[in-house]
């Protein structure tokens, strides 16, 4: 019911939404809570566990009850909060966690079996038998509980996340938010002022109190003016800060485009902030709680400070006829508001035999509400006195058990709070969150004078730890009487449950159930009962929880403690934090000069690192990747290909130290290399085992450029720097990154140096380029590198030009390939090339292998240390135990084998007992006409000619093989050199 | 997570690769004893409390950096260029000053 002259709602402005299908009309500036209650809609969900009608209790982001689903198909978001969700034009909210309907639900039939749902019933009751829990238990209460449900279809919502920077984070835009901004502002600091409101205020907003002798939203609105036009302010509505974390940080979630009408598809729903502050003021005031009475969770039963927030925020009276129950001056407060709008007021019942006597209103001193009546709202209350029970009619009842201070920003990094008898709550500790402050109700100053007062002193505080002199800034005169509470948590007369947390259906009883069954611990009974778990996070029942299980425990509240508070401060979606990471976001991608060209011929792109490879380059009438494959093998074997390797890393070195320093970190020498050649080289790790591999050219006296295998490359040059920072750093020797400034193309085959020729001016030298040289020559008037190495066994060459002229390069280097016979070859093929060959990847030192594993012992220089060298002395890191690299010819070629496959003797059980080693690649090899395989067999070099047994459990594979040279084709190498 | 790169100031740890324990920077001579490889190699304390380790401003300037901080608090207490370690090395820089 809507009262005139109240609220602070644009009452010219209309706005139309649906819930539950119906048509409701408010007004812009309510949320779906306040213009459904104007409407005199109580019922809005039905709780978790007994399918209880529920109302709405609060209102802000602590509300347990009215949980609703916004939003239609995949762009539905469940539980979002009805005190919390704007209205607009359009908007469509529908309740949870019933069928058919809210005012009927099937599933209310769990109300009627409560008696068997206590805590810890699925412990004791799902026990048996065994097999049953995963096929019907779970599945079965994993429908009949729970909340909202998502959609299951993709999200294509816009998130975003964004990184801001801070001298100092107000939380909070109550009067001590307000004023600490103010003098932080006016001071000349760098202030975000974050309030998870739609509107800032805070309090002011919801009480009729003044504040420098104007309403107190007046006042606010002023301040915020001044603030608003300050270019060192920014204001941040809609932004709940959701987590301290180390260093100042501060996790926020902003609500961005949720409250609009036709919102643009790419603004983003909700935004994740990560603030960085020098330091932090936390005013976020706090939650009123409730009081554990026999059947308290009707529609129509709430917070006091709600009831006077919805009527002098929004102008809803939440009843035709109040009571209020409390145990504390501030509950008058919300008879007296009431009263003054000419709301009825049937009673006040205060637990307290010495209630302050009222004006306007009837006072029950000493009474207790032990039950109340009401289907699907609120019909009436019991109240009982020391002279009897009286039932009193009413549809709305305004409780009050005292204020906890929103305190959970200054416990996220494992603070305790203390406790403070005068207020019957915990407060935070100063330092709790190092550079953090709270003050005013947050810190349990709950007088909105003191709130003011203490919200400039910590900004002041702030600004001198920051090293900024403050201004003086003036406090308005406001509200400064003191309020008075008797600490009073439970009814525990009358008949029926008492609810402690609504959002997840925990009692009184279930507390005491979890004591009695010696789960007395606070974690424990958490656990134990769910209570303050999911929505509620200890928001609104903690406190109360907390006093029944010291009371059934017979400790005091401070010795029992609280949970462990963490963050998030209310729930965040997953699409917010991983904004930008889904699909192709969710990881970064590398594409090669040449993408766009392979793209062109159809080749099928295949990751290596964050790098897209092509894999193939399939042409018209094949019909499977291995037919493109082996033609490209074969023209590479007997005409020539083209393939861009840029992708390996290529590190640029410079320095008079650059000879040394390579000596060090390669386990072969570099110092004897000459100017213009290029040389093979292995890597170690500190601990012996093989890190890299690839070849180092020396292009001046002081100059190499190193490459490394494309996964590897980030790896290397982080050793590269450690090495040089950590154990030469007065070397002088640099180092950088080049790979993506040069794109470069293998160029393989017996008619490769015909292909090259056709480009260049005059005819290449092979004086200038023998194998293994490199150096400088102009391609198509492109100044080039040109290496004259081979990772296919061919002759061949690889050129480097300037990245821009990458593109046009492979282009014309496929165009004269092709007309030649030859053809642009892809990873399958290069793949193919070098396992003929015996050439190792990191499919062969994947960090367990050492240099005699693989055969290459005698690159380990003994005239000089490397990186590795000690460690790669240790005993068992050479010797006949070694599992060595070898290569597998299947003894009928076309049986083919996988990679992973297990080698045994060949009469041998395969079993692990009994394992030889394992199979690392593997390819048909059109060349020599049989399947292929590199492995690791042990003692495998001297075994050479053995036939070994081959099985792969996995794929059913079970084969004969003989024990060969790893280098299959060509030996001696010729063809390269030629 | 805030860690003061010598060089560049306080910047978010996503920057930074983590590497270890600092020991890893000690490399012990190539004809040390075997028990000398194998506690550089392999032997770790796990303090509660005080630690020294590296990080690489991988996202930055490519500086390794000893990073000292206490693992129950989780504060960074000093920071210094791997490279200054050795004698006549600058001292460790303070937390939050920028280089």
């Amino acid at each position: 019911m809507r009262i005139a002259g109240r609220g602070l709602v644009d009452r010219g402005a209309s706005v139309g939404f649906r819930f539950d299908g119906r048509e409701h009309v408010g007004f812009a500036g309510d949320t779906l809570a306040s213009a459904l209650l104007a409407g005199g809609t109580r019922l809005l969900g039905r709780s978790f566990k007994y399918h209880r009608p529920r109302g709405v209790m609060t209102a802000g982001s602590e509300e347990p009850n009215a949980l609703v689903t916004v939003g239609q198909g995949a762009a539905s978001i469940p539980n979002v909060r009805a005190t919390m969700q704007e209205i607009f034009p359009g908007l469509d909210a529908k309740s949870q966690n019933r069928w058919p309907s809210l005012g009927f639900d099937a599933m209310q039939v769990n109300d009627l079996l409560s008696p068997f749902f206590s805590a810890g019933f699925y412990y004791k009751t799902f026990m048996w038998p065994r097999a049953f829990w995963e096929r019907l238990y779970e599945p079965a209460i994993r429908r009949a509980a729970g909340l909202g449900a998502l959609s299951g279809k993709h999200n294509e919502d816009a998130y975003e996340k964004a990184f801001a920077f801070c001298d100092l984070l107000v939380i909070g835009s109550g009067p001590a938010g307000l004023m600490a901004a103010l003098t932080a502002a006016r001071a000349g600091a760098d202030v975000i002022l974050a309030e998870e409101d739609a509107r800032m205020g805070g309090r002011l907003l919801a009480e009729t109190e003044e504040v420098g002798g104007k309403p107190g939203h007046a006042w606010a609105s002023e301040v915020l003016a001044e603030l608003g036009a300050m270019a060192n302010v920014r204001l941040m509505t809609r932004t709940t800060v959701t987590g301290a974390y180390d260093g100042g940080t501060f996790g926020a979630l902003e609500r961005v485009g949720l409250h609009l009408a036709n919102a643009p598809a790419d603004l983003p729903r909700e935004c994740f902030w990560r603030i960085v502050a020098r330091r932090a003021i936390l005013a976020s005031g706090a939650h009123e709680r409730q009081i554990a009475f026999p059947m308290n969770d009707r529609p129509g039963i709430m917070t006091a400070g709600a009831v006077r927030a919805y009527l002098n925020r929004w102008g809803v009276a939440a009843g035709r006829r109040v009571a209020i129950f409390g145990n504390n001056d501030d509950a008058h407060r919300t008879a007296r508001d009431l009263v003054s709008a000419g709301v009825e007021v049937a009673a006040l019942i205060d637990v307290r035999d010495d209630a302050p006597q009222p004006a306007g209103y009837r006072l029950i001193a000493g009474g207790q509400v032990t039950g109340t009546r009401g289907r699907l709202g609120l019909r009436e209350i019991t109240v009982a006195t020391s002279s009897g029970e009286e039932r009193i009619e009413v549809d709305c009842l305004a409780v009050s058990g005292g204020w906890n201070p929103a305190l959970h920003l200054a416990c996220h990094m494992n603070g305790r709070p203390a406790w403070d008898e005068t207020i019957a709550a915990f407060v935070p500790k100063p330092g709790m969150v190092p550079g953090l402050t709270a003050c005013g109700a947050a810190a349990g100053t709950m007088t909105t004078a003191a709130a003011l007062a203490e919200g400039r002193r910590a900004a002041e505080a702030a600004l001198s730890d920051l090293g900024v002199a403050a201004k003086a800034v003036d406090l308005p005169q406001a509200e400064n009487g003191g309020t008075r509470i008797r600490a009073f948590w439970e009814v525990t007369e009358g008949k029926g449950r008492a609810w402690l947390d609504f959002a997840n259906d925990v009692t009184t009883k279930d507390v005491r159930l979890a004591a009695q069954e010696n789960y007395r611990s606070v974690e424990h009974m958490k656990r134990y009962t769910t209570q303050g778990m999911a929505p509620d996070q200890g928001k609104n029942s903690n406190i109360a929880a907390l006093a029944v299980l010291a009371d059934a425990t017979g400790r005091g509240i401070p010795e029992t403690g609280t949970t462990t508070f963490r963050p998030p401060y209310v729930p965040v979606s997953i699409a917010a934090m991983g904004a930008g990471g889904q699909g192709a976001g969710f990881a970064p991608q590398r594409y090669t000069t040449s993408h766009a060209a392979s793209a062109e011929r159809g080749a099928p792109m295949i990751e290596a690192g964050l790098w897209y490879r092509p894999s193939y380059f399939p042409r018209p009438g094949e019909t499977t990747w291995r037919e493109a494959c082996d033609r490209e093998v074969m023209a590479v074997r007997q005409s020539v290909g083209v393939c861009d390797v840029s992708t390996l890393g290529k590190i640029d070195i410079q320095g008079k130290d650059a000879a040394r320093f390579l000596d060090l970190v390669y386990t072969n020498t570099f110092s004897s290399l000459p100017v213009g050649r290029v040389r093979y080289g292995l890597m170690l790790r500190e601990d012996g085992l093989v890190l890299d591999d690839g070849t180092t050219a020396r292009l001046g006296d002081d100059h190499y450029l190193t490459t490394t295998t494309t996964a590897a490359a980030g790896l290397v040059m982080r050793h590269l720097e450690f090495v040089h920072q950590a154990h030469c750093p007065d070397w002088d020797v640099r180092m950088i990154s080049v790979t993506e400034h040069w794109a470069q193309f293998a160029i393989a085959g017996p008619k490769a140096r015909d292909l090259l020729n056709s480009m260049l001016l005059a005819p290449l030298d092979d004086g200038a380029f023998p194998f293994m040289g490199c150096g400088e020559i102009e391609i198509r008037g492109v100044p080039a590198r040109l290496f004259r190495i081979s990772f296919s066994g061919e002759a061949g060459y690889e050129i480097a030009v300037p990245a821009r002229f990458g593109e046009g390069l492979f282009r014309d280097l496929v165009a004269r390939a092709e007309s030649m016979g030859g053809a642009a070859y892809g990873m399958e093929a290069l793949n193919v090339l070098r396992i003929e060959k015996g050439f190792i990847t990191h499919a062969e030192i994947h960090g367990r292998t050492t240099a005699f594993d693989i055969g290459l012992q005698g690159m380990v220089s003994k005239k000089k240390d490397c990186i590795g060298k000690a460690a790669s002395e240790r005993p068992g890191l050479s010797g006949a135990q070694r599992e060595q690299l070898v290569g597998l010819r299947p003894v009928q070629p076309a049986k083919g084998f996988g990679a992973g496959s297990h080698l045994f003797n060949k009469d041998a059980k395969a079993v692990s007992a009994n394992d030889q080693g394992y199979v690392t690649s593997v390819c048909w090899s059109p060349t020599l006409k049989t399947h292929l395989g590199l492995a690791f067999l042990k003692d495998g070099r001297a075994r050479h000619g053995e036939t070994v047994r081959l099985v792969d459990h996995l794929r059913g594979t079970d084969i004969l093989c003989e024990v060969v040279n790893p280098v299959f084709f060509d030996p001696e190498g010729g063809r390269a050199r030629g | 997570m805030r860690i003061t790169c010598p060089l560049c100031g306080e910047r978010d740890r996503r920057e930074f690769y983590y590497y270890g324990d600092a020991v890893y920077a000690d490399r012990p001579a190539e004809s040390a004893a075997p028990e000398a490889w194998d506690a550089y190699l392999h032997l770790r304390d796990n303090p509660a409390g005080e630690t020294r380790d590296l990080w690489y401003h991988e996202m930055g300037c490519s500086a390794w950096i000893e990073v000292t901080r206490n693992t129950v608090t989780h504060a960074i207490l000093s920071t210094r260029l791997v490279a200054d370690r050795g004698e006549g090395g600058q001292k460790p820089r303070a937390k939050g000053k920028k280089a």
